[in-house]
């Protein structure tokens, strides 16, 4: 199913609001839209919602053995997925420019900045590590992919425990959660990427634009950067030239944004924290909002089952005792027979003998032993003839 | 068989629906921990190699949490794919194509009753015509014959014996069954029979959640 087009209007109209600072949303121009994260009920599971954009981050993990040019390093490996639920343009199963872009994005957004110590995720030096693996799937897609899918990525990462290990000479064992606590990843830093759309050959710039606004847009430039205002990538894209002034400018902005955001993340980490240590509730469920009219719950509710047995022993009593079939092995050609009904089996036999009767075929198998008929038998199953 | 016995119980269950903006219809479902989200495109254009002149083409597709879509999750796909179609009047709509996606959020026991449930509630949130609607429910048998409704991932691996069917709300009848381990026949009768009992609660569920949503407007 193809997206539908934007119209020339509309296209007009999106351009010329901008030219006049104005945004569809009653936002400002470097406003973002609500960052909204949620936990799950496992360790490294998070949604992110920024606006009506929404992300569902996993991060899972596994023995695996490290590359050889980095014996003592971890692995992470970073997958983000566009579901086809987030919009019907995005088709399953095909690499697209934008997927391809994003999921490089993402992996020196969150690979190559280092923010995670890789060697504390080596367990025998050469031979086993653990492979940190993120997945990202997109669940609605509002514009601004890249952000949502950042924040989720590094929040999943922070919210992750790994189980325990213990080694003894060479034997690795790995402790579930309930023997041991697991441990969280030790994490250096957040890089977080901000997007900024540019407007009629970079004139124009917006902060987190929308799907509309990303339709309109000229081009496209990340920075991913950390609260210390270290820049960890920085990529431009759409082909437009943008003046040293310009970068400069965005980058003060994305400064101001991603400590905004590390708070929020850090805010969230710890109320997550302080619930699961109360051993309050937590996952989705409990974050959906009751208020919303269509949204309904119920408690745990009983189900009877007093007069279940005599329901299903009334319905066995009741029922039809099924029609006597005679499993009779119908032999088709030495070697070959057939339980039961079904489709007559061809195998082994020629095409022009399968017309022939079956009652012969005991003595015709023993004429056609010459060649056309495939014989897989022995002296044991003519024994099997008799039977007939 | 054990006699004491006389409750099974459903986890608290709940759902929220038309929580995402860009699906026709889309819903939240969870029952304990196990939660699906699911969303519906459609009728929409179909492609050409898909198109049924008669009917319209309804695509399930199942995503796992974790990785890419494996065998298992396309033997989901079917079994809610064939509840779906014997449900759905596709033929109003022919020439065109239906995609409902379930994305497996957690999986805490029951996933295939949970794809079930999100599913209906995601159908009735785009508002496709329905011959009537379908509930999901999973039965458990321990390994001492005891009948459990809607068991934990714990449970489930406990089990001796898991069937999972889905129910329709006109006749209570059997649209689809699909199970694992071994039984008698009785024990496949009460299972359908604890399934059918419990298929009114979560009937009564979509009721209310229905009348909650267009109370204000009526």
């Amino acid at each position: 199913m193809k997206d539908a087009p934007l119209s020339n209007c509309e296209r007009q109209f999106l351009l010329q609001a901008i030219e006049q600072k104005k945004r569809q949303d009653g936002r400002q121009t470097y406003d973002y839209r609500s960052i909204k994260i949620t936990f799950g009920t496992e360790y490294g599971c998070c949604t992110v919602e920024l606006g009506k954009t929404r992300v569902l981050s996993q991060v899972s993990c596994e023995l695996a053995s490290p590359k050889d040019s980095r014996p003592t390093e971890g692995l992470l490996f970073t997958n983000l997925e566009l579901s086809q639920m987030a919009s019907p343009a995005f088709e399953p199963s095909r690499q697209s420019e934008l997927l391809v872009k994003l999921n490089r994005q993402l992996e020196r957004c969150l690979r190559n900045s280092k923010c995670i110590d890789m060697e504390s995720l080596c367990i025998i030096s050469g031979e086993k590590v653990w492979q940190i693996r993120v997945d990202v799937h997109v669940l609605n897609y509002d514009g601004n992919l890249m952000d949502a899918s950042s924040i989720a990525a590094i929040t999943a990462l922070s919210h992750f425990r790994r189980p325990d290990v213990s080694i003894q000479g060479q034997d690795i064992t790995v402790h579930p959660a309930a023997e041991r606590d697991p441990i969280p990843l030790s994490i250096y830093h957040m890089p977080i990427s901000v997007s900024f759309a540019f407007f009629q050959q970079g004139t124009y710039l917006l902060v987190d634009p929308c799907e509309r606004e990303e339709r309109v847009m000229d081009g496209l430039l990340f920075i991913a950067m950390n609260k210390h205002r270290e820049i960890c990538s920085i990529q431009s894209s759409g082909g437009i030239m943008l003046l040293k002034e310009q970068v400069l400018r965005c980058s003060k902005i994305a400064s101001v944004k991603v400590s905004e955001i590390t708070e929020l993340i850090h805010k969230a980490l710890d109320n997550d924290k302080k619930v699961r240590k109360e051993g309050g509730k937590c996952g989705f469920a409990e974050s959906m909002s009751k208020e919303r009219i269509t949204s309904l719950q119920t408690v745990e509710s009983p189900v009877e089952m007093t007069d279940v047995q005599e329901t299903a022993r009334e319905i066995i009593h009741n029922a039809e005792t099924p029609s006597e079939t005679t499993l009779s092995p119908v032999l088709h050609a030495v070697g070959l027979g057939q339980v039961g009904e079904g489709v007559s089996s061809g195998w082994g036999v020629e095409e022009d003998e399968e017309d022939e009767g079956m009652e012969d075929q005991p003595e015709r198998a023993e004429g056609s032993r010459k060649g056309d008929v495939v014989v897989i038998s022995d002296s044991e199953e003519e024994e099997v003839v008799v039977l007939q | 068989m054990a006699e004491e016995a006389s409750h099974t119980f459903l986890r608290q269950f709940g759902c929220e629906q038309s929580l995402l903006s860009k699906p026709d219809g889309s819903a939240s479902y969870f029952q304990g921990d196990t939660n699906v989200l699911s969303g519906v495109y459609g009728p929409a254009e179909v492609k050409v190699s898909k198109e049924i002149y008669d009917r319209a083409t309804l695509e399930v597709l199942i995503q796992p949490k974790v990785g890419l879509p494996s065998v298992r999750e396309r033997a989901r796909e079917q079994c809610v794919r064939e509840t779906c179609e014997a449900v759905l009047l596709s033929t109003l709509h022919p020439r065109s194509s239906l995609t409902l996606i379930l994305q497996v959020i957690h999986d805490d026991g029951s996933l295939l009753s949970c794809c079930l449930n999100a599913a209906c509630m995601a159908l009735m949130d785009a508002g496709l015509p329905m011959s009537c609607l379908f509930c999901g429910i999973t039965c458990s048998i321990s390994v001492d014959g005891q009948i459990i409704t809607d068991p934990t991932a714990e449970q489930e691996k406990e089990s001796r014996a898991l069937m999972t069917f889905a129910i329709d709300s006109a006749q209570k009848g059997v649209l689809m069954a699909t199970t694992k381990g071994s039984f008698s026949v009785t024990e496949l009768q009460e299972c359908i029979a604890v399934s059918q009992k419990a298929s009114e609660r979560i009937f009564q569920f979509y009721r209310d959640s229905v009348f909650r949503r267009y109370s204000k407007i009526l």
